[in-house]
């Protein structure tokens, strides 16, 4: 189980409000998609998950506890770009999530052990469709291929959550339509949750079960910077639901108890 | 800007203004022979190839040692150990720096003042603590060294994209698993250039120690035979060292090339 809970989630830098009033819960194995115009606070959101930042009010919970705060093995990502290591080849990029749990030290993995994780690795690469390229490096790849072996590292790990940030967005439409193809039956079988940011809003509705836009709702012209984002629509785009919900009223209803 | 030699041109390119500084020396020693033949400035190549094979090939008759390779391997020797020692050092210094904020913080600073001393202005000091022997030389080349090159790796650590250690740590790697399997594999190739582009500097630090202090040495004989004007060892052994140089800058080429093909052949497909 993984529910991912925003109570009361203020992001400031300084003087400027990013991200004001976030009341969130999200449920187990759901596939949020989050759209927003640029600088609406969408990675800001994301990294917040990720443990890179902390909120200057309100907390970010996990199952109802708070999270370690720095990234760990518990919530994988996929950035846009850089998220594969160029001095590794592909079966190494997965290899290494192996090594690091199992060699504290040296990280480096030897005979059987070396074996087993191999032969993990080489499965996940073979589920991305990367089989024919295993003793291949990075910059041999093409973007969707390099993205592909991001997310078989990711999963390396079994995270609980999954995050994506703006994962496609360097791919072109065939490219793209392909990684959605992958991304759904992964989510589905491995029942993670899945946070993906994006700017294409036909993503956004095609793969998701759930939507949320951000965006500033208050301005004022003085100070652009003193009013943050919020969340301003928040969709549940299940097949059974005839009527979009808006969840996050119920999560501030919620959180007022 | 469009017109590109091929492979057999640009070999012979290459080779041309070799051959055009080569030839306007044998005239010119010629031209100076003939005006005084006792000249010692120009000396002709038989007697520099004369000069080569004696220290090179027979032994000294006071020592007893091959003179040339004599001079060779304690000259490497001290160049070996220096740059080895500001490898090691620029390596961990340099990973500390760049990846730790801490360590940033607390030797950054440092680093950048250290590096502006003039490491010649403190030999005196080395031959006062460290006496005459091989130890000073060793610490000459790697305080000059090693300052460079610390600055150099953290700057590479520190442009490493984050997203690369963000990810890292999501895969549950911790700081040091961290700078282990990602940081320092991946700042190697930079390492190579940085020491190709100090062996220039490492050979000068090398020939001024060996010219003020030692008993064997290539800077030490070059320094020596300049009392007698014997341009005939000094121009072998000038060109010997350049040799040296550019035959390692070569290895360092074909090591970077083996060892980290990835960082070499960019978006071959």
């Amino acid at each position: 189980m993984s529910t991912l809970s925003f109570r009361n989630v203020w992001v400031e830098y300084g003087d400027q409000v990013v991200l004001e009033r976030i009341n969130l819960e999200i449920a187990s194995g759901t596939f949020l998609s989050i759209v927003g115009p640029s600088g609406a606070g969408k990675s800001t959101f994301l990294r917040l998950i990720l443990g890179q930042e902390k909120p200057t009010q309100g907390a970010v919970l996990l199952d109802g506890k708070p999270f370690p705060a720095e990234p760990g093995p518990d919530r994988g990502i996929v950035f846009q770009r850089y998220s594969v290591f160029p001095h590794l080849t592909v079966l190494g990029n997965v290899l290494l999530g192996y090594e690091f749990a199992q060699s504290p030290f040296t990280a480096r993995l030897f005979g059987a052990s070396r074996r087993a994780a191999i032969e993990k690795s080489l499965a996940l690469i073979e589920a991305v469709g990367l089989g024919p390229h295993r003793d291949k490096y990075p910059s041999a790849l093409s973007g969707g291929m390099q993205q592909r072996l991001a997310i078989a590292q990711a999963l390396a790990k079994q995270p609980q959550v999954l995050l994506l940030d703006e994962p496609f967005g360097a791919l072109d439409p065939g490219t793209r339509a392909q990684m959605h193809a992958l991304i759904k039956p992964l989510w589905r079988d491995l029942k993670m949750t899945i946070v993906m940011v994006t700017h294409d809003i036909k993503e956004a509705f095609g793969l998701a079960t759930r939507l949320i836009a951000l965006d500033r709702v208050r301005r004022d012209p003085q100070a652009p910077e003193r009013f943050g984002a919020r969340i301003t629509y928040d969709l549940d785009l299940t097949r059974d639901s005839a009527v979009p919900v808006l969840g996050f009223i119920r999560a501030a209803a919620q959180a007022a108890q | 800007m469009n017109v590109v030699p091929g492979r057999g041109s640009r070999l012979l390119l290459a080779i041309l203004p070799f051959l055009l500084i080569a030839l306007i020396y044998v005239i010119g020693s010629a031209e100076r022979r003939a005006a005084n033949p006792d000249d010692k400035l120009l000396p002709p190549v038989a007697e520099m190839v004369a000069t080569s094979k004696r220290l090179a090939a027979e032994p000294d008759r006071r020592s007893g040692d091959y003179v040339l390779w004599a001079d060779t391997a304690a000259s490497l020797q001290r160049l070996a150990l220096g740059l080895g020692i500001s490898a090691t050092i620029g390596l961990v210094l340099g990973l500390a720096i760049g990846l730790l904020p801490v360590a940033g913080a607390g030797f950054g600073t440092l680093v950048a003042v250290l590096s502006m001393i003039p490491p010649m202005a403190v030999l005196p000091i080395l031959f006062i603590v460290f006496g005459l022997g091989e130890l000073s030389k060793v610490v000459l080349i790697v305080i000059g060294v090693t300052p460079a090159l610390v600055r150099d790796l953290s700057l590479e650590v520190q442009g490493m994209p984050r997203e690369q250690l963000i990810k890292a740590q999501t895969l549950g790697g911790s700081t040091w698993q961290i700078a282990i399997r990602l940081v320092l594999p991946q700042i190697m190739p930079r390492l190579i250039k940085c020491l190709r582009l100090m062996i220039g500097p490492a050979f000068l630090f090398l020939i001024s120690a060996e010219a003020i202090a030692s008993d064997v040495g290539l800077g030490y004989r070059i320094f020596l035979v300049r009392r007698y004007l014997s341009m005939d060892v000094i121009l072998p052994y000038v060109a010997w060292i350049t040799l040296l140089a550019y035959l390692f800058d070569i290895a360092l080429v074909w090591i970077g090339q083996r060892a980290f093909p990835w960082a070499y052949d960019q978006g071959a497909r």
